[in-house]
């Protein structure tokens, strides 16, 4: 049941339209048509086999063109309602409260803001029907392709030179008509064909000429690249390969980098440099006046350590690996990672220097300089004068539960508790020292009083690591050269064999371009005497409406 | 028959080609690019800090004990808290072989020693001076973060909030070996 048997002897599987062999019409509606359907050479997909299982089922559904197609159009729609509004990383909201992000949409874009949250479009290429919506697409684009490039092949080497009449007749190119000497004629046709580059078989009195068969794989060769493409972007998920990572670090800090276990980095110095009036040309002198400081630079100097080999995280067992400037577009680069400059903060606190001043006689006694991220205990300003720290609070927040404290570890609003000590009071004076505030239990002789304070920036640094760059590329260009081999050469077959008696018959089919292949039949009609040929469609203008297969 | 081999062979390869597209689909939608974030079950990290002696202290020097890892800061309100509790208790659970590491992140030697002082703490501090311990191998968001980790190694519990004096005995009894 599930073979057709051909009057030639030939079994073709279930579903053909032309026998593989002669290409004689199996189908009734073929057998009826003025001019057969050639695509897929009319061979069976092999989707279209007899008895159904369930796996079979799912084949036949990413099998169909209709399917595929379906799923183009979801996935173009979906990623054209991604860009309406920004997406869920280009939102300014910080941390990952929900809530926020629902207020965010709502505040900005109203009430579609809102449908647009709720739908899950904020996150859309990240959330999981859009996955499934494009391994879907890769699904149907490697089945569809096997379901068809394989009986394709197949039927392509396996076409007789010699075909049925019927098959011929059925040609859009075809002719025919008694001449003087068919022999004659075929030899001339021969030679002509094989002048014009056509790879020529000969067999008992027919020929088949062929040329660009190699065209017709374009668009295998085509899905292929996207495949590669898509497996490029899947590769991404496995852990190395792909790494996408913020940073902020201090003037004068050392961290591990995210995304790069086992490497440090310690930001040396950080630095803006602007155009200067005078070294800048007329031109750009002019630009300056109007604008003010342009930045000529950002950069950010680094030392990069790596852990030593087999050491665990937090040790201290580290390598220096080197040291480099870090400048827009000229990333630190190691061991497959780039690390950029992105963004930068001023201004943070560093130091504070202050002077102990004898408050009777304004006169001061010695400086000392609090580092805030890593104070000292006491600070020796000589002569039996000496200043203990007490506690710091890096960033003060007033009385908590009947203490001072802190709410961040971050230098932003310090305040200290110093305890003078001095040859009038070798136990010391205790003083609450905060910024434009000073708390004394009892009066004081002396008093810590603030001189000035060094600052320091924040380099915000971006690291990149991207293995899947070049399967990308690769993906790339196989897909080029896919569009370019199909597109440029075309298929082209002519069939010349002797009919009964001294009749000729001719056929020519080609999957795009007709034109040139008429004009090639009329190179060989010049030197051959072959019968005149019609052309089914006879209008030049209506060239590649029959092809689907090349889209 | 051969026509039965032929149709078993394409059932196999079709049904082999559709499995591999769908683990394929299921690797896309779990596999996250987000930084890993350690879960109950999961093999705690191991690593190595110094303590305020500059004694290095590693996770893997108290295999085969249970241990309590605190990650805290000196500003942070409930570290204040619930630091008290875990001193008084620990010296009775150090002999029942749990331990306690508390790392505290990235602040200075001074406020750390002063903290120390004020709430006379006797079990080892660490500080995690590059934060590589608490971002990049624990992922420590907020402040105090307790790792609860068996003898075997295994994180038991994660515990992201101040801790009761009466959760703190029992969650140190619960990574107690026997």
């Amino acid at each position: 049941m599930s073979k057709i048997k051909c009057q030639c002897g030939h079994e073709n599987p279930f579903g053909t339209v032309l026998c593989e062999k002669c290409g004689r019409p199996l189908t009734d509606e073929a057998k009826k048509s003025e001019m057969v359907d050639m695509r897929y050479e009319g061979s069976a997909r092999r989707s279209q086999t007899y008895k159904k299982s369930v796996i079979d089922k799912i084949w036949n559904f990413f099998s169909s063109v209709k399917i595929g197609v379906s799923i183009i159009i979801a996935v173009l729609t979906t990623s054209a309602i991604g860009t309406i509004f920004p997406q869920k990383f280009y939102v300014p909201v910080s941390g990952n409260d929900p809530s926020e992000y629902l207020e965010y949409y709502e505040r900005l874009y109203g009430t579609v803001g809102k449908l647009y949250y709720q739908l899950g479009f904020y996150d859309m290429y990240n959330s999981w029907w859009f996955k499934i919506l494009i391994g879907m697409l890769g699904t149907s684009i490697i089945i569809a392709s096997l379901d068809r490039v394989i009986p394709l092949y197949k039927s392509l080497t396996k076409q007789r030179t010699k075909r049925h009449p019927s098959f011929m007749k059925r040609q859009r190119i075809y002719g025919e008509s008694d001449v003087s000497d068919s022999d004659e004629s075929l030899k001339n046709a021969e030679k002509a064909l094989k002048d014009l580059h056509y790879k020529v078989k000969v067999e008992d009195g027919a020929i088949l000429a062929e040329k660009n068969r190699f065209g017709r794989w374009g668009p295998y060769v085509n899905h292929t690249g996207l495949i590669i493409f898509l497996l490029g972007v899947l590769m991404r998920g496995i852990p190395g390969f792909y790494v996408d990572e913020t940073m902020w670090i201090r003037e004068g800090e050392t961290r591990e980098i995210p995304g790069a276990p086992g490497y440090l980095l310690e930001n040396v110095d950080f630095s803006v440099e602007t155009y200067s009036q005078g070294e800048a040309d007329e031109v750009f002198g002019e630009a300056l006046e109007k604008n003010g400081a342009i930045v000529s630079e950002f950069k950010s100097d680094v030392k990069l350590y790596k852990e030593k080999e087999g050491s665990l995280p937090g040790s201290s067992d580290v390598e220096f690996m080197k040291e480099y400037p870090i400048i827009v577009n000229k990333p630190l680069k190691f061991d497959g990672y780039s690390i950029f400059q992105m963004d930068y903060k001023t201004g943070e606190l560093k130091t504070m220097t202050f002077s102990l001043m004898n408050k009777k006689t304004e006169q001061s006694v010695g400086e000392f300089t609090v580092d805030l991220n890593e104070p000292a205990k006491e600070y020796d300003l000589g002569n039996g004068t000496s200043i203990e720290l007490m506690e710091y609070f890096a960033d003060y927040d007033g009385i908590v539960d009947g203490q001072p404290s802190s709410k961040s570890p971050i230098p932003n609003n310090p305040a200290f508790i110093f305890n003078m000590k001095t040859p009038e009071h070798p136990d010391g004076e205790k003083s609450f020292v905060a910024i434009r505030q000073t708390l004394e239990v009892e009066p004081n002789d002396y008093e810590a009083k603030f001189l000035s304070a060094e600052t320091r920036d924040a380099s915000g640094l971006t690291i990149r690591k991207d293995k899947t760059l070049y399967i990308l590329l690769l993906g790339g260009i196989v897909f080029m050269i896919g569009v370019i081999q199909g597109s440029y050469w075309q298929h082209r077959r002519i069939w010349i064999q002797k009919g009964s008696g001294s009749e000729m018959i001719i056929a020519g089919h080609t999957n795009k371009n007709w034109y040139t292949l008429k004009k090639d039949l009329d190179k060989v009609k010049e030197v051959a005497t072959l019968p005149a040929y019609t052309d089914k469609q006879d209008k030049e203008a209506v060239i590649d409406t029959t092809e689907g297969e090349t889209k | 028959m051969a026509k039965m081999d032929k149709k078993k062979k394409r059932l196999f390869i079709r049904g082999a080609i559709l499995l591999v597209l769908a683990a394929a689909i299921v690797f896309a939608l779990t596999s996250k690019k987000e930084t890993k974030v350690l879960a109950v079950g999961d093999k705690a990290p191991n690593f190595e800090l110094q303590d305020m002696n500059g004694k290095k202290v590693k996770l893997s020097d108290y295999e085969g004990q249970g241990v309590f890892l605190n990650f805290w800061g000196t500003w942070c309100p409930p570290c204040k808290k619930e630091m008290p509790y875990i001193e008084k208790h620990f010296k009775e659970f150090t002999n029942k072989g749990v331990q306690v590491l508390s790392v505290n992140i990235a602040e200075s030697e001074f406020k750390v020693n002063t903290f120390i002082d004020q709430y006379g703490l006797t079990f080892p501090v660490l500080i995690d001076k590059n934060k590589s311990v608490s971002r990049n191998s624990y992922n420590v968001v907020p402040l105090p973060t307790t790792m609860l980790i068996d003898k075997n190694g295994v994180i038991k519990q994660i515990v992201t909030r101040e801790m009761s004096e009466a959760e703190i005995v029992s969650l140190m009894e619960s990574i107690q070996p026997e």
